[in-house]
């Protein structure tokens, strides 16, 4: 809740200060001395400023809620008690009163340490001492080296002068002690708004991470081998889905017969999910390279076909007219007419194709593999290595973009005249 | 044997829904070589199916055509066409789109290279030989579209309102270009135009045609497009049997208009 009101408040914040500074250095260009801006919607540009303040407070928060050693530390929310504290307790045996003291020590979970060795003190009530990691709590049977235990009536009666029973709460200058119904305090520092690191670790944590796996790999094999084993696979299957699909979706596009068998095949298939082609495809092929490149195959063959289809069902009639009123073949109106037309719908299509599988190699590699993108962040999840599993999430991420943005690169190289039909 | 002789075309097609529709009925029609004629009609009267079938991109349900001694069945390179808008190709540049009909031949390099020069500089688009045709104005997008036409060296152009699209300062331009063309090489056009007064300027033959079925209603032998080739098209313009023709025909297709008017409101 707190973050996400950090976030809207930066938000709100930071389009008043980025609009007043950009008012200030208005440009006048034909964009924006349109009076009528709202409802249209070619007057709506992103704004760079926005993306970057966007993405800052993104890694802003990350840090801020993790305790990030990459943000000055007045920035941070406040961070879980760590160090020594302490409480007085006072149990009642009968008539017998006496008080003891208990030293609770927290420390960082990947520092074991062992409790303190503390005086026993005065009275029948003897001193205790604990050691906690931090965001965890702990019950400490205070009665146990005392002389007169729970088998002797004794019970505590109060929390640091505070009179208790059994389910009360106690505050305490480290976090809170609360009384089981047994009657055994249970111990539990501070946990501060910070997140603990096996649920959230800080930015450095999974860089960190990442430089340590591209070293050293992950699970017999290196971090770009497992990237590029999922690359490959993609890679792969669209390279046979576009082989098959492409020709089929011309062959339906050009004759009856092609259309009429292959329609309620292709009309069928393509609304599946590939997802839910994942058992199956296991269960022939099984988990290896075979079956993944199988799912693949299917998962952009129906897309690259749909696409031929609609690129040669585009072309303009009176092109086609044109091409034959010249002298062109049939073969030659295939290659100098339907082909070129066709090429801006099926690099669309490739497009589409490429994420579909992007997404589909991930998750049957979640479902079983050797290697991968998808096995690396399942595995790590496995044994609540969230760092590699957001190192993971990260780098899928930015794979899954690059090719987009390749794909958008190839189209306007190859395909320029896209759209000026 | 040279010309066009079109013989008894019809052409109806049954309609999905039941019924049929009468496109056009019994037309006949002979053109000479190097005869320059302009069809006008309203909507509905067939012309462009009328074209389409001359092109071959149609087969007519009764009637044959004769070109040059042998019978149309087909699109062919002998007969080429310029389309109203968007039948360049766009993956390709000016040159190549001049140049398609000869390299679909399988021209030699040269020779195309030098058909297309020359065409390029009779149409005045040298300076736009490498531009891609989508960075052209729709005037200029037409002349490729003649050119591209002429590389081919068809013995009948056919086309298909190609400056419809075309505002009116362009239009004459263009009407000016498409006569010279005609004059220098001598091809028989086949124009069909919504506009009466291009249809008289670019016409030596003007056919009016009547809807529903489409048929030939009127012929005339003009004038205007003899007289157009040296002068400027305003001067044929203000030609006082311009004034009586464009009203007489005018008046036709009004006529006609008001008819189907009349006629689909007491249908409905």
């Amino acid at each position: 809740m707190i973050p996400f009101l950090i976030y809207v408040a930066i938000f709100v914040v930071a389009f008043f200060v980025v609009t007043k500074i950009a008012q200030r250095s208005a440009i006048s260009d034909y964009g924006s001395l349109k009076t009528v801006t709202f409802g249209d919607e070619s007057a709506v540009t992103p704004n760079r400023a926005a993306s970057v303040i966007s993405i800052l407070t993104i890694f802003l928060l990350w840090g801020m809620f993790t305790g990030s050693s990459l943000l000055p530390r007045f920035l941070h929310a406040p961070g879980p008690f760590e160090g020594t504290g302490t409480f007085e307790y006072t149990a009642q045996a009968g008539n017998e009163i006496d008080t003891a003291t208990v030293t609770v020590v927290v420390h960082p979970i990947d520092t074991p340490t062992d409790a303190p060795d503390v005086a026993e003190g005065d009275g029948w009530a003897k001193d205790d001492s604990v050691a906690i990691g931090m965001w965890r709590s702990g019950l400490l049977r205070v009665d146990r080296n005392d002389e007169l235990g729970r088998g002797d009536g004794a019970e505590i009666i109060e929390i640091n002068g505070q009179k208790v029973q059994p389910g009360d709460t106690v505050d305490v200058d480290f976090g809170t002690v609360t009384i089981s119904d047994k009657g055994t305090p249970n111990i539990q520092p501070a946990k501060g708004w910070q997140m603990e690191p096996i649920w959230l670790p800080s930015p450095e944590a999974v860089v960190q991470r990442i430089g340590e796996i591209a070293s050293e790999g992950f699970r017999g094999s290196t971090l770009w081998e497992h990237l590029g084993y999922s690359l490959f696979r993609v890679v792969v299957g669209f390279f046979f889905g576009a082989l098959v699909g492409i020709p089929l979706g011309y062959a339906m596009g050009l004759s009856n017969w092609f259309r009429g068998w292959f329609d309620p095949i292709v009309e069928f298939m393509r609304p599946v999910p590939p997802l839910a082609l994942i058992p199956l495809v296991i269960i022939w092929a099984g988990i290896g390279e075979t079956g993944k490149i199988i799912l693949l195959f299917l998962a952009a063959l129906w897309i690259m076909a749909i696409a031929a289809r609609s690129g040669v069902s585009g072309v303009k009639i009176s092109k086609v007219h044109a091409a034959y009123s010249l002298g062109a073949s049939k073969a030659q109106i295939m290659r100098h007419v339907i082909v070129p037309n066709s090429l801006p719908e099926i690099f669309t299509g490739a497009r589409v194709a490429m994420g579909v599988c992007w997404g589909t190699v991930v998750a049957a590699e979640l479902v079983a593999a050797e290697q991968g993108a998808g096995m690396m962040i399942m595995v790590a999840s496995k044994f609540q290595n969230t760092d590699i599993v957001i190192m993971g999430i990260i780098l899928i991420g930015i794979i899954g973009f690059g090719i987009d943005m390749l794909m958008r690169w190839a189209e306007r190289i190859l395909v320029p005249w896209k759209g000026k039909g | 044997m040279s010309g066009l002789s079109i013989q008894n075309l019809s052409m109806r097609f049954d309609l999905p829904g039941g019924g049929h529709v009468q496109a056009l009925q019994d037309v006949s029609l002979d053109l000479k070589a190097g005869e320059l004629l302009s069809v006008l009609g309203p909507s509905g009267c067939g012309k462009t199916t009328l074209l389409n079938i001359v092109a071959g991109f149609l087969a007519p349900t009764d009637g044959k055509m004769i070109l040059n001694g042998h019978e149309i069945n087909g699109p062919d390179a002998e007969r080429g066409m310029v389309f109203q808008q968007g039948a360049l190709f766009e993956w390709m540049s000016v040159r190549e789109n001049v140049g398609f009909g000869p390299s679909m031949k399988g021209m030699p390099k040269t020779n195309k290279a030098e058909i297309v020069d020359h065409l390029l500089d009779v149409v005045g688009l040298q300076d736009f030989k490498e531009k891609a045709v989508y960075e052209l104005s729709g005037g200029m997008q037409q002349r490729v579209a003649l050119a591209r036409c002429l590389a081919n060296d068809p013995d009948v152009i056919l086309m298909d309102e190609p400056l419809g699209a075309l505002d009116a300062l362009t239009r004459e331009k263009m009407q000016s270009l498409v006569l010279k063309l005609w004059k220098e090489t001598g091809k028989t056009i086949i124009l069909i135009t919504h506009s009466v007064e291009e249809a008289l300027l670019l016409g030596e033959r003007l056919l009016v045609m009547a809807p529903r079925p489409g048929r030939i209603h009127k012929e005339y032998r003009l004038p205007f497009a003899e007289m157009g080739v040296g002068q400027d098209l305003r001067e044929v313009k203000k030609h006082p049997e311009f004034g009586e023709r464009r009203e007489e025909i005018l008046g036709m297709i009004w006529d006609m208009e008001e008819e189907i008017m009349g006629r689909s409101e007491a249908s409905a």
